[in-house]
């Protein structure tokens, strides 16, 4: 498949989502429960914490075809194993520096921070994620054409 | 050979011969001339008589404490994996070290790959190395027979030519935006301290390629990398690169495919450079290393920058300053957040409480 035969249509953005189990999961969970709509192109991966996301998955799911990806931890201060989100910080700010000067577009790489009792603030994110990485297209840049 | 070379050659070899027949050191790491001109060769003196073919000059290109983990281990007494370390201090080993080197050493030694009281440092202040490749650029790449390093210029001799270039026109980049070329730790002084170089702007080739577009910079950063043909010389050649097992050789998860695929090489490259985040000290073996004249290095030096704009820090320049990557700040800057973007909800949200 290349760029051209994806219509812009029935084309619809797969964006996957690790949630740290502790609370941006909760988070996702509360959304469900309280009935906040956000787009269903999103397929969560739960994490034990954000500090577990090493760069090399990220780019694992953008190699397997992903066209967006959301990281979301708990908020500093209150990530479970105390600090594991704080390391995490310092490599994120790295990492997607990095890949945009490389040239990966940005909006396809997305973090953010979202407590277990932020069910409307995840619907607003996941929401706001889709619109970016449907803006970009398709991910084809780190993706091989066999 | 320039006086300043022969004074430092000679130094070394003395000091490399006194430290070897006292038995202080077990073996000495420094360099010697190469099978190639404009090649120099690292090179382990470990009898008294071998530091007489110890050499200094301007093509000394190698980090050479890229060797050290395994030239520490290979003095130690043989010994099973399951016995016990020997009693008494382990033998020591000497080693040259520029300013980005003795950097290096400084990371191996915060990372635990080798220890400060094992190593004897000769430290050297750099006056730049010279990059072969822009040599051959100069001479339209014919081959090159002999070259004649000066003071400030190098006579280059090839089949019905000779030629004089002006030394510091063909020095590598990371030497010619170096402000720090003087050894942060060392024993010994060899030579003079060199001056600190005026460097007007380090980070100007970062600065070019951020001032494109994103489109732009992905046709920049494939074409540089298009003709990578993935022999992991610049790993290899990286004093920051001692995993066991690196991630290109991981086959459960495979990380990176194998073949020479843009998407593959994309992402060995982005992995290789983003692994060397706050411990990179732009010494530029990884470019001299390279076969295909591919610029790596600009990789390493925006995450660099990058360290140095967001905590401040510089690899290597404090044994006491934590690497950035392995230390926190509780209010360290995090625009790059999508909740910056959508605006965050008071803490503990507005929604329904579960
Ligand atoms: S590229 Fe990364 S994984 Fe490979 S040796 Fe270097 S630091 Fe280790
Ligand atoms: S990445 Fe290149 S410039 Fe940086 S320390 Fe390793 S060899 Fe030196
Ligand atoms: S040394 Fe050059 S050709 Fe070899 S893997 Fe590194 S960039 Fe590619
Ligand atoms: S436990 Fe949620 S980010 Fe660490």
């Amino acid at each position: 498949m290349d760029k051209t035969s994806v219509q812009k249509k029935e084309w619809e953005p797969k964006i996957i989502a690790f949630l740290c189990n502790w609370c941006s999961y909760a988070g996702a969970d509360l959304a469900g429960v309280s009935r906040f709509q956000y787009p269903p192109n999103i397929r969560v991966v739960r994490v034990p914490c954000s500090g577990r996301m090493s760069p090399n998955i990220l780019l694992d799911a953008l190699k397997a075809g992903a066209d967006g990806v959301l990281v979301s931890g708990c908020h500093p201060g209150d990530c479970h194993y105390i600090s594991g989100n704080l390391f995490a910080r310092r490599r994120f700010a790295i990492f997607k520096s990095l890949i945009e000067f490389l040239g990966i577009e940005p909006g396809r790489l997305n973090f953010s921070w979202i407590s277990a009792a932020e069910g409307e603030q995840f619907a607003k994110v996941v929401k706001e994620v889709t619109e970016r990485v449907r803006a970009l297209g398709p991910a084809r840049r780190l993706v091989k054409e066999i | 050979m320039s006086t300043t070379n022969s004074t430092i050659t000679e130094d070394i070899r003395a000091k490399a011969k006194q430290l070897l027949s006292s038995g202080e050191v077990a073996a000495f790491l420094g360099f010697t001339t190469g099978t190639l001109p404009m090649t120099m060769r690292p090179f382990v003196a470990r009898r008294p008589e071998d530091a007489e073919r110890l050499v200094w000059n301007s093509f000394c290109v190698m980090n050479l404490a890229n060797y050290l983990p395994d030239l520490l281990k290979s003095v130690e007494p043989p010994r099973g994996p399951k016995d016990p370390p020997p009693e008494g201090p382990l033998p020591k080993v000497g080693v040259l070290a520029t300013g980005c080197w003795s950097r290096n050493i400084v990371v191996q030694i915060q990372e635990n790959q080798v220890q400060r009281d094992r190593l004897v440092i000769l430290g050297i202040g750099s006056r730049g190395m010279v990059d072969r490749k822009k040599v051959l650029a100069q001479v339209d790449g014919r081959e090159v027979w002999t070259s004649e390093e000066g003071e400030h210029s190098l006579v280059i001799e090839g089949p019905g030519f000779k030629k004089e270039i002006q030394r510091w026109d063909v020095v590598r980049d990371n030497c010619q935006t170096c402000i720090h070329p003087n050894p942060v730790i060392y024993d010994y002084q060899v030579g003079q301290p060199v001056s600190p170089r005026e460097v007007k702007d380090r980070f100007r080739q970062v600065n070019e390629i951020e001032a494109m577009s994103s489109e732009e910079r992905w046709s920049w950063f494939q074409e540089e990398i298009s003709s990578c043909i993935r022999c992991y010389a610049c790993r290899n050649a990286c004093p920051l690169c001692y995993c066991p097992t690196c991630f290109v050789d991981d086959s459960r998860p495979q990380w990176v495919g194998k073949s020479i695929d843009l998407a593959d090489t994309s992402i060995f490259h982005i992995l290789r450079a983003y692994h060397c985040a706050g411990r990179c000290t732009d010494c530029g073996a990884c470019e001299s290393a390279c076969p295909m004249g591919i610029h790596m290095r600009l990789f390493t030096k925006k995450l660099e920058k990058d360290v140095l704009e967001l905590y401040g820090t510089e690899a290597g320049m404090d044994p006491d300053v934590p690497l950035p990557l392995t230390t926190y700040k509780e209010d360290d800057p995090q625009n790059f957040l999508i909740t910056e973007a959508v605006g965050q909800t008071s803490e503990a949200g507005e929604g329904v409480k579960p």
